[in-house]
C-alpha cells in the first residue's frame, strides 16, 4: 500500500519553470511588457502590422465602394479567396480553443504558459475570419438581413436547412464563447495588474475590468467549476465549428466536396494550422519579451509533437480522398482528383502536400522540435500549406465540375491579394496590442501549478 | 455586535498589537475620510498549507461569515472551509437546455408555421437539419449562463472592499494567503483574532471600512 496521492508534479512532462522561481519572479516577468514602455522590437513589429492593416483597410474600402467585381470570383468559381481566407482563419483559431479547453480537460498543466496567447489568438483569428463572408455579401450593411432571422418587412426568415446559415450561428457562437472564456481566465490576472498598478488611471482601468476580484476562496470554488464547465462545452463547440464549415462543402453535390471525410479532415487541418500559428506567435513573443524561462523549449517541443501528429492525419486524409475517389468509380470524382494533382492548379496541390505532409516530417528530429529558429520556417510553411489546402479544395472543385462547357479558370486580383495580406495586419496588430496591455500568461494558473508543489499542500 | 468606531483621519490598516497608527500613507489612503468601523480581522500566511490548517480550525469552531483569499485556487481549501459543490453548473446547464429548446422552437415556428415553404413534398419540420443551430444555441446559452451565474455567485461587480483599501489584496494577488473573520458573524468578539494566533498566524491585522460609503471604486 505505497499509494501516494497523484500531484500536479507527476502530471507534468517537464518542469514548468526553472528551479527556485518565486511568485514574484513570475509576476514581474509577465507584467514587464504591460508596465514598461514598449521596446524597439515591439514598435518595429507594430509599425509593420499597422502598415499591413492599412493595406487591408484600403482594399476593404475598394471592395465595399465598388463591389466584389473587383475580386477574381466568376462563374463557375463563385467562391474565391474570401472563402479560402474564412476557412483558413477559423482553422487558425481552433488551436486556441484546443489548448485552453481540450488540454485543460486532459489536465495538461504545461498548457498554462501558452493558453492565454492561444486564446487571444483564437479571438483575433475569428475576427479576421468573419470579415470575409461579410465582405463577400457585397453589401455588408445588408448582411444582417441575409444572415440573422429577425422579423422583417417581407415576413421572410432565413433558411435553417442551409449549412451557410448554420455557419452564421456556429461562428458567432464560437466568437462569443471564445471571448467569454478568454475574459473569464483574465479576471484574476487583471486583479493582479490592478494591484501592481502605480498610476491611478491604470489602477482604475484594470480595477474596472477585474470586476473587483478579491481572490475569495468562495469565489474560486465557483470560478473553477465555471472554468471546467466552459472547457467542457468549448470542446464539442470547437469540433462542431469546423465540422459545420466543412458541411458548406460536404452538403453540396460538387465533386471533391461531397464526401463524408470532410468534418474530421477539416478539424485535423485546423489543429495543424492553429498549432503552427501558435508556435510562430509564441516563438516571436517569448523572444520579444524575454519570456524564455516561462515558455520553454519543452513547451515548443510538445506543440511540435502535436503538429507532427496532425500533419500525419492530414496526410492520411489526402491519401484517403484519392483512394475513395478511385474506389467510388464515379467519373467526375476521379477526374477532380486527377485534375488537382495534374491539372492547371497542380502547383497549388503540390505546395499543399509539400508544406503539410513532407515538411512537418522534419519534426521527427529533436533538434527541429526544440530549436526556435529551425521551427520557424516549418511553421510558416505549414501555414502556407494549410492556406493552399483550402485554395485547392475550393478552386479546383469549382473550376471543373461536370460539363466541360461550363469549365473555367480562376485568377485572383490584387484586391484579393491585398485583403489576404492585410488580414495578417489586422491579426498581428491585435496580437501586439494584446501583449502590450494584458497579461500574456495565465499568472494565477501558472502560480497554482508551480507554487503548490513547493508548498506541498496536497489535501484530498 | 462589538464594532469600535475609529476617529477620522486614520488609514485602513491599524496595527492593533502596538496600538500605534501607521504614519506612512498607503495607496488609496487619501480616499479614506470620515468615520470607519472595524469589520473584521485578517490573518496572512505565507504557505497555503498553513492556511488550509487554519481554515479547518475556523470551520470546526463553527464560523459562518468568513473567507479565505488566495492568489490561486488552493487544493483542499474547499473541504477545509466546508464548502459544498458549486451549484453553478446546474444553473448554467439549465439555461443551456432552455436555449436549445428555444432554438428548436424558433426553427420549427419559422420554417413550419410562420412561412412554410413546400418543396418536393419534403417535411416542413425537418428536424435533422435543425440540429446544428440547436446545438450552437445550447453552447451559447450555457456559456452566457456560466458567466452571468458566475458573476453573481462570485459576487463580482463590487469594486470596493476593506481588503482592497487596506492593501491586503495587493499582497494576496502576488503570493500571500489571507483568512478573514468577519465582524458580522455570531461568534465574533474582540478575541476573534486569538483564533488566528492559535492557528499559527504571525501576521494578524484588523480590517476597517468607511461608514456609509457610497463609492464604487
Amino acid at each position: 500500500m505505497s499509494a501516494r496521492p497523484v500531484t500536479t508534479e507527476d502530471l507534468l512532462p517537464f518542469p514548468l519553470v526553472p528551479e527556485g522561481t518565486t511568485a514574484k519572479d513570475i509576476d514581474d516577468a509577465v507584467s514587464l511588457p504591460m508596465e514598461s514602455f514598449p521596446t524597439r522590437r515591439w514598435w518595429i513589429a507594430f509599425s509593420f502590422s499597422l502598415g499591413l492593416l492599412l493595406i487591408f483597410s484600403v482594399n476593404v474600402t475598394i471592395t465595399v465602394s465598388q463591389g466584389i467585381g473587383t475580386w477574381g470570383v466568376n462563374n463557375p468559381v463563385g467562391w474565391g479567396f474570401a472563402i479560402v481566407n474564412l476557412v483558413f482563419w477559423i482553422g487558425i483559431g481552433h488551436a486556441g480553443t484546443l489548448i485552453s479547453a481540450i488540454l485543460f480537460l486532459f489536465r495538461q498543466h504545461w498548457r498554462t504558459a501558452i493558453a492565454r496567447f492561444a486564446e487571444a489568438m483564437t479571438l483575433f483569428a475569428v475576427l479576421c475570419a468573419v470579415q470575409f463572408p461579410v465582405l463577400h455579401t457585397g453589401r455588408p450593411w445588408l448582411a444582417i438581413y441575409w444572415m440573422v432571422p429577425y422579423p422583417n418587412h417581407n415576413n421572410l426568415w432565413t433558411n435553417f436547412r442551409s449549412p451557410l446559415e448554420w455557419d452564421v450561428f456556429a461562428i458567432s457562437t464560437y466568437g462569443t464563447v471564445s471571448f467569454l472564456f478568454w475574459f473569464l481566465g483574465l479576471i484574476p490576472d487583471l486583479a493582479l495588474a490592478r494591484d501592481r498598478a502605480k498610476h491611478p488611471l491604470r489602477k482604475f482601468i484594470y480595477g474596472l475590468l477585474s470586476l473587483g476580484w478579491n481572490g475569495s476562496n468562495r469565489a474560486w470554488s465557483h470560478y473553477e467549476r465555471a472554468y471546467g464547465l466552459f472547457a467542457a462545452i468549448a470542446t464539442p463547440l470547437v469540433l462542431s465549428v469546423h465540422s459545420v464549415i466543412s458541411f458548406d462543402f460536404a452538403a453540396s453535390i460538387v465533386p471533391g466536396w461531397h464526401t463524408t471525410i470532410f468534418p474530421p479532415y477539416f478539424v485535423a487541418g485546423a489543429i495543424l494550422s492553429g498549432f503552427a500559428m501558435v508556435t510562430l506567435v509564441v516563438v516571436l513573443l517569448r523572444k520579444m519579451f524575454n519570456l524564455q524561462h516561462l515558455v520553454t523549449e519543452s513547451h515548443l517541443e510538445v506543440m511540435n509533437k502535436i503538429m507532427l501528429a496532425t500533419a500525419l492525419m492530414v496526410g492520411y486524409a489526402y491519401a484517403s480522398e484519392f483512394f475513395v475517389a478511385w474506389y467510388s468509380g464515379v467519373l467526375y470524382e476521379k477526374y477532380v482528383f486527377l485534375n488537382r494533382a495534374m491539372g492547371p492548379y497542380a502547383w497549388g496541390y503540390w505546395s499543399m502536400v509539400t508544406c503539410n505532409v513532407f515538411v512537418p516530417q522534419l519534426l521527427w528530429f529533436k533538434k527541429f522540435r526544440r530549436n526556435p529558429w529551425l521551427m520557424v520556417p516549418i511553421v510558416i510553411l505549414v501555414n502556407v500549406g494549410m492556406w493552399f489546402e483550402r485554395f485547392v479544395i475550393i478552386v479546383t472543385s469549382l473550376h471543373r465540375d461536370y460539363l466541360p462547357a461550363a469549365w473555367g479558370m480562376y485568377h485572383p486580383t490584387w484586391v484579393d491579394a491585398g485583403l489576404l495580406v492585410g488580414s495578417f495586419g489586422l491579426f498581428f496588430t491585435l496580437v501586439l496590442l494584446f501583449v502590450r496591455f494584458l497579461p500574456t500568461i495565465a499568472v494565477s494558473e501558472l502560480k497554482g501549478a508551480v507554487l503548490q508543489k513547493h508548498a506541498g499542500a496536497h489535501h484530498e | 455586535m462589538n464594532k469600535p468606531i475609529v476617529e477620522a483621519g486614520t488609514v485602513g490598516l491599524v496595527d492593533d498589537l502596538s496600538g500605534t497608527i501607521p504614519s506612512k500613507p498607503k495607496l488609496g489612503d487619501k480616499l479614506l475620510e470620515g468615520k470607519q468601523e472595524k469589520v473584521g480581522v485578517v490573518g496572512l500566511f505565507d504557505d497555503p498549507h498553513a492556511l488550509v490548517k487554519a481554515a479547518e480550525k475556523v470551520r470546526d469552531a463553527g464560523w459562518k461569515q468568513w473567507d479565505c483569499h488566495t492568489p490561486f485556487p488552493v487544493h483542499g481549501l474547499d473541504a477545509a472551509m466546508g464548502l459544498g459543490w458549486s451549484k453553478l453548473p446546474t444553473i448554467a446547464l439549465s439555461l443551456g437546455f432552455t436555449g436549445a429548446a428555444l432554438a428548436l422552437l424558433m426553427q420549427y415556428w419559422m420554417s413550419a408555421v410562420s412561412y412554410p415553404v413546400h418543396i418536393g413534398g419534403k417535411p416542413l419540420f425537418s428536424w435533422p437539419a435543425f440540429v446544428p443551430i440547436t446545438f450552437e444555441m445550447f453552447v451559447l446559452f450555457t456559456a452566457a449562463g456560466t458567466v452571468l451565474t458566475g458573476l453573481w455567485m462570485c459576487k463580482l461587480g463590487r469594486w470596493h472592499s476593506p481588503l482592497h483599501d487596506s492593501g491586503v489584496m495587493a499582497e494576496v494577488s502576488s503570493s500571500r494567503f489571507a483568512l478573514v473573520l468577519s465582524a458580522k458573524d455570531e461568534l465574533w468578539s474582540d478575541g476573534a483574532r486569538s483564533l488566528l494566533d492559535e492557528a499559527g498566524c504571525t501576521d494578524v491585522r484588523d480590517l476597517f471600512e468607511d461608514v456609509d460609503d457610497g463609492r464604487i471604486l
